[in-house]
């Protein structure tokens, strides 16, 4: 045998798993853009590409932010709070397999990433329409590092509440109830929308929200099938789940919309994709396909209730992100307590299989996740709002964030448009035939 | 009878309903038109190409009322769309000759009297 293939065979990768986890990857990351398409459409026209770009903006930042210090604090050692900086910059992050997976070093950190930079444009759908683009990347960067990090530390990457024994499969945590709580504490902070509560701001484009959340669902395969970092039972039972949920989601909340308006809406059907997918996130890996299916209905009802009772309250957490994700993972971090399953998943059984204490660790997750999400996002917003107005003028706001904030528009039409030639008039000394 | 035309900005539009709701002002149509009015142009720019934005977004309303309502409208219509800079917009007051309601038939002051019920 060459040394080369020697030293491949006996390095611990897995190459099926690779394999699939560099697609898992992909997936996730397609979920920011198909999250910004959900968001654009549930906005006024005026602000389609500004609200687009906050998720792109989650790109841009929070991977940056996640190579230089976020993945080591998430991610380096077993501390309780935080773990090290010996991965800053990545250093030492290698083809070598991550620590108890079969994948390298790399692909792992890649894989995380995708999730810190969805977790950052979850929480830009409570401040859409209003809050300052700058102001917003500043946000976003200190976020990521010391909101995502550290519950994502907590959860997965030795931090006290995995060492404690919660369980959490995709992200109920960092994922979830990180954004959800995180959005609200923002949406108090930055301050309703000038016209909420006074004039009708409706959705401008319903079929974007149902692209996006059909891309959502898309990517959330590798999301939740990812998230076993194999291709073995946990993944596989994870991936099907989040087919099961959110098909159940949609059925009650259809059945709820009947019941409230006698119509079933789409803009709720794009809303229930996303509760059930969200909902399966934390149990994916840990409970039975029957049980994924009942969660997936109940779990429409706490969220639906929080949105009807959201829009008359004077929070103008404008895209519901605390119903959607903050809910619904609050419920599927809870439900694993009841319902984890030994024979399923290898690793505890819940409540109902015997087991009181995992609800026990459960519910001190579902306690914690979302009181350190409020609270630090809380101080964050007030500290940057010290250094940096958090939001545009009221003229601005009128106006439109895509103008004001980034001279463009979604629909320009281009008629009464004047091309302004540079200083020379323009000749730049392209050949161009000559008509004549 | 004078028909009231009022160019205002979108973002007024619903303030503008409110006033003319508050005037009891009930016949209106709106347009979403494109306009020049000596606002400043915005520059916007696309991939490399820069533009001058000369034409503005604004609403239109037109508004056929009896000589009576004539002055409630013009000042319901200055109430709603005034922010006091530059681009609130224009109101022409023209007059008209005839107006019909399609349903009755009836003809100038009846035809833009809304119906009581």
């Amino acid at each position: 045998m060459s040394p080369l293939a020697l030293l491949a065979a006996s390095s611990g990768i897995d190459t099926g798993d690779t394999a699939w986890m560099l697609m898992a990857t992909a997936l996730v990351l397609m979920m920011t853009p198909a999250l910004g398409l959900f968001y654009a459409g549930l906005v006024r026209s005026k602000n389609t590409l500004n609200t687009f770009m906050m998720c792109v903006g989650a790109i841009a930042v929070a991977m940056v932010t996640w190579a230089l210090v976020g993945y080591s604090l998430a991610f380096d050692g077993t501390g309780s709070l935080i773990g090290g900086l010996s991965y800053a910059g990545l250093h030492g992050v290698d083809f070598a397999p991550r620590e108890g997976t079969t994948i390298p070093h790399l692909v792992f950190m890649a894989f995380q990433a995708t999730f810190c930079i969805i977790t950052v444009a979850l929480v830009s759908g409570a401040v859409v329409e209003r809050m300052r683009f700058g102001a917003f990347l500043v946000f976003a960067a200190l976020w990521s590092v010391c909101v995502y990090a550290v519950l994502a530390h907590w959860a997965f990457g030795g931090g006290w509440l995995q060492a404690n024994g919660t369980l959490d499969f995709a992200g109920g945590v960092p994922v979830e109830m990180g954004s959800g709580f995180s959005a609200l504490a923002a949406a108090l902070v930055v301050g309703a929308r000038k016209d909420y509560g006074r004039q009708a701001l409706l959705p401008h484009n319903a079929v974007y929200v149902l692209l996006g959340a059909g891309l959502l669902w898309f990517g959330w395969f590798g999301f939740n099938g990812g998230s076993g970092f194999s291709t073995g039972n946990p993944s596989v039972l994870a991936f099907t789940n989040t087919l099961l949920t959110p098909a159940c989601t949609l059925v009650v909340w259809f059945a709820l919309d009947l019941l409230r308006g006698r119509k079933v809406t789409a803009i709720g059907a794009a809303t229930a994709i996303v509760v059930g997918c969200v909902a399966i996130t934390p149990a994916g890996g840990f409970i039975s396909p029957g049980w994924a299916m009942l969660l997936g209905g109940l779990a429409a009802l706490p969220s639906y209730a929080i949105i009807v009772w959201r829009t008359r309250t004077r929070v103008d957490e404008t895209l519901d992100v605390l119903a959607a994700h903050g809910m619904a993972g609050f419920f599927g971090i809870l439900f694993i307590g009841f319902f984890a399953q030994l024979s399923w998943n290898g690793v505890s059984d819940g409540l109902f299989y015997g087991n009181a204490a995992q609800l026990g660790d459960q519910a001190l997750a579902a306690l914690a996740g979302p009181t350190y999400a409020f609270v630090a996002t809380f101080l964050l917003l007030k500290l940057i709002g010290a250094v940096t107005p958090l939001r545009a003028s009221e003229h601005e706001e009128a106006l439109g964030m895509d103008v004001v904030q980034h001279g463009e528009e979604a629909y320009v039409t281009g008629e009464g448009a004047i091309l302004v030639l540079p200083p020379d008039g323009g000749a730049v000394g392209v050949p161009v035939a000559d008509p004549g | 009878m004078k028909l009231v035309v009022g160019i205002v900005r979108p973002e007024k539009a619903n303030d503008v309903l409110e006033a003319l709701y508050r005037a009891q002002v009930r016949g209106v149509s709106m347009s979403r038109v494109q306009g020049h009015g000596g606002e400043l142009e915005r520059v916007e720019t696309y991939r490399g190409t820069t533009v001058q934005m000369g034409l503005a977004e604004k609403v239109r309303f037109e508004i056929a009322v009896s000589d009576e309502f004539v002055q409630p409208t013009v000042d319901a219509l200055c109430e709603g769309a005034r922010t006091g800079a530059v681009g609130d917009g224009k109101i022409f007051v023209l007059p008209l000759d005839q107006a019909v309601r399609i349903r009755t038939g009836e003809t100038d002051h009846g035809a833009v009297t809304p119906v009581d019920k």
